[in-house]
């Protein structure tokens, strides 16, 4: 699918995800190497965003399976489907039993879900497995089969095998620990954020009204931001949201008014706000 | 190793040599490496090159690796592995202090790491050299950041960004800390060079093994640096989500329970005596109680402070969370720690504070400590109370009480201890330890992955 990492990196800017270095060499590598990505950091840094990215540029279907808890085999993997398979054993009543059952459990009755779908296509696929940590245990283990050999044992049809294996992203915010046998069989990338520079690139990418030098002013109150104790710092979607705002009150510059005024689109505990406001000598928040 | 090369250009033996090696140092600091991983790692290098020391690093870290706390290991051990230059670096003329000085506040300026970079390695190069070989014996970061001085530059970087940037705008007053940090950068920069160096010198294995500090989890609580504790303290988050969830599947287990006899055999009359369905005992569902005894003493105080907060952050999953805190007198501090969760930094300094933990002096004294919680808090341990104590038991010199240990442990459900100090010091100098642990069921725990092997067992459920 890449040629090479720069070639990762100018074409997925051309879709319009600016990736650092990092990323860029993590999904040239599961492409190279046909390993599955395992994508972990704190909400709002694009891990599910980078796998939209990636169908963009491949072109592909993007096939999706969003995990909670209690999600299972049913929801993942395929489903029988029951109705049609009771119509078509009303339908033909003058069948020996022979016959209806081998029939009523072909691929026709068979309900493919996210996983099996992207397996049994033929055009690339990026399939992505978002928020791996919410689901339970069992659900790991599911997975294990499709993301080694990337195919699924279905008992009464047999091993469906992928044909053209799918670019799989799994992304996790760590609120559970994923079982190692499943980091084994996949490439870790932890996205963090942004170096200031790249920060830069994307606020004045997804907010080019905003001046140059308030994009940097943003940036680097942020990053200020970041490196306090705080319970929830700030991440690049919330940048770029206050970029937004700032730019709805019309600013021009960075000054204690307006900071005061839209700390709250940065900083989402009263604590946080009040600490952040000492920090950064605002006098009363 | 004369030439200074930038770019590396190896026999493909050599890089295989390397990458095992990379990997036994790894392997060597705990992280667990497959065979499987290591020739991922090798398509890694064959598909990127070595031509770009960056890239390798990230394609390494995304084949090796499997949770990001593995970094602060994986990039020491990759510095002295994949180095980016051999031998000393190529400066025209011998460093100048003065000169080196001037050149470092420009680039701290500048905010520009690669020149840092290279500053960092003139720096080991001119000052950190100690020994009489016409080389050198040896490098030392310290030495060099003795000479260099980068912290007093502060002012003067200051105010040349000042100068340039016309010094007004909101973001000027977050100057200060981003020059502190990039001070600490090039600090770091310079401790990874004189590594190197050394390496060279040394055989990089043996730098691998000891040079390289552990993962965040294996830190001894008792030798953990400020930067450490406030990086444990961060995990104390995501540790009690995962010991919560332990729990709960030990309490599902347990509230199945035994089978009830009598019942069982009492339904079996209407099926002729056989028993066909058993009659399960049922639990009732009482959560357990704890209480915590701290010794926040200097000594033990950071084991003390990640515990409390750790417990504190579990607290529902048990009905009443008590925390005492003792330096030589008892107090309680459960209020302090609730209001605590929002600041666990100050948390400490906060329990000094506000708390009477010291009387005539200001050492431990363990005996005075407990034979006081005995007497003033007996109320607070019950038949349903589990009770740890945290603490080295150097009781310096005085009465252990024992006496108090017993009374404790005879009232309490279940009495623990936990040590942060390795076994084999336990009853040396003046450790009570061992007298203690003839009473109590102590436990070595020493970091946090020893702790939160015991806090999953030991908390009752």
């Amino acid at each position: 699918m890449f040629t090479s990492v720069d070639d990762v990196t100018a074409r997925l800017a051309a879709t319009g995800y600016l990736a650092s270095p990092a990323v860029a060499t993590a999904v040239f590598l599961a492409d190279r190497l046909g390993k599955p990505l395992l994508v972990e950091g704190p909400a709002g840094v694009g891990k599910t965003e980078l796998a939209k990215a990636v169908a963009r540029v491949a072109e592909a279907r993007l096939v999706r399976l969003q995990c909670y808890e209690g999600v299972d085999e049913s929801r993942a993997l395929y489903e029988w489907n029951h109705a049609k398979q009771l119509l078509r054993i009303s339908a033909g009543r003058d069948e020996s039993w022979d016959e209806a059952r081998t029939d009523i459990f072909s691929e026709e009755f068979l309900l493919p879900r996210p996983l099996l779908t992207a397996i049994r296509g033929d055009e690339p696929t990026v399939l992505l497995i978002d928020e791996t940590d919410k689901a339970d245990i069992e659900v790991e283990g599911l997975l294990l089969e499709v993301l080694s050999d990337f195919q699924i044992t279905v008992p009464e049809l047999g091993t469906i095998t992928a044909t053209r294996r799918p670019f799989v992203v799994l992304t996790s915010n760590a609120g559970r620990e994923l079982s190692e046998a499943l980091r084994r069989r996949c490439l870790f990338l932890h996205i963090g954020f942004p170096e200031e520079e790249l920060e830069r690139r994307i606020v004045r990418q997804k907010v080019p009204e905003l001046s140059e030098a308030l994009t940097a002013s943003v940036v680097r109150v942020v990053g200020a931001l970041r490196a306090m104790d705080l319970r929830k710092v700030p991440s690049v979607a919330e940048t770029v949201d206050w970029a937004h705002t700032l730019l709805a009150l019309g600013a021009d510059t960075l000054d204690e008014d307006v900071v005061r005024a839209s700390l709250g689109v940065l900083l989402k505990h009263q604590d946080d706000i009040l600490k952040a406001g000492a920090k950064l000598d605002l006098d009363a928040v | 190793m004369t030439a200074s090369t930038d770019g590396m250009t190896v026999p493909a033996d050599d890089v295989a040599a390397r990458l095992t090696g990379f990997v036994a140092a790894l392997r060597a600091h705990g992280l667990r490496v497959g065979t499987g991983e290591t020739v991922d790692a090798a398509q890694a290098v064959a598909a990127l090159g070595l031509a770009d020391r960056d890239l390798l690093r990230a394609g390494l870290a995304a084949t090796l690796l499997h949770t990001e706390g593995q970094r602060r290991v994986f990039d020491p051990v990759f510095d002295l592995y994949f180095p980016s230059r051999i031998g000393a670096p190529t400066v025209e003329a011998p460093a100048d202090r003065e000169d080196l000085r001037e050149r470092l506040a420009l680039a701290l300026a500048a905010d520009d790491a690669a020149l840092l970079g290279r500053l960092a390695a003139e720096a080991v190069d001119g000052f950190g050299g100690y020994g009489s070989s016409p080389g050198s014996d040896g490098w030392s970061s310290y030495q060099a950041l003795d000479r260099i001085r980068p912290q007093t530059l502060f002012a003067r970087v200051r105010d040349d960004v000042r100068a340039r940037s016309g010094g007004s705008g909101f973001a000027d007053r977050l100057l200060d800390d981003e020059i502190r940090r990039r001070i600490e950068t090039f600090r770091g920069q310079v401790a990874t060079e004189a590594r190197r160096r050394v390496a060279e010198r040394r055989g990089r294995d043996e730098i691998a093994r000891r040079a390289v500090a552990p993962s965040a989890d294996r830190v001894d609580f008792l030798f953990a640096g400020r930067d450490r504790l406030a990086e444990l303290r961060r995990s104390v988050q995501p540790l009690a989500r995962k010991l919560a969830t332990r729990l709960a599947a030990r309490r599902r287990r347990a509230a199945r329970g035994t089978i009830d006899l009598r019942r069982t055999l009492r339904g079996s009359l209407s099926t002729g005596g056989v028993p066909m369905r058993p009659v399960l005992r049922r639990r009732r569902p009482v959560r357990p109680e704890l209480v915590l005894l701290c010794d926040v003493s200097g000594s033990v105080s950071g084991f003390s402070d990640f515990t409390m907060l750790l417990v504190q952050a579990l607290h529902e999953q048990f009905s009443k969370v008590r925390v005492f805190a003792f330096v030589n007198r008892v107090d309680e501090v459960t209020g302090l720690l609730v209001r605590g969760a929002a600041d666990p930094e100050g948390l400490s300094a906060r329990i000094r504070a506000e708390a009477t933990l010291t009387g005539w002096h200001g050492s431990s004294d363990y005996g005075v400590a407990l034979g006081e919680f005995a007497e003033r808090y007996e109320a607070a341990v019950g038949p349903r109370t589990t009770v740890f104590v945290l603490g080295d038991g150097r009781t310096n010199m005085s009465d252990p009480n024992l006496a108090a240990v017993r009374r404790i442990g005879e009232r309490a459900r279940r009495l623990y201890w936990l040590n942060p100090e390795p076994r084999a010091q336990w009853g040396t100098g003046d450790s009570a330890a061992a007298a203690y642990a003839e009473l109590v069921e102590m436990h070595e725990c020493r970091n946090v992955r020893q702790l939160e092997a015991l806090v999953g067992r030991l908390l009752p459920v």
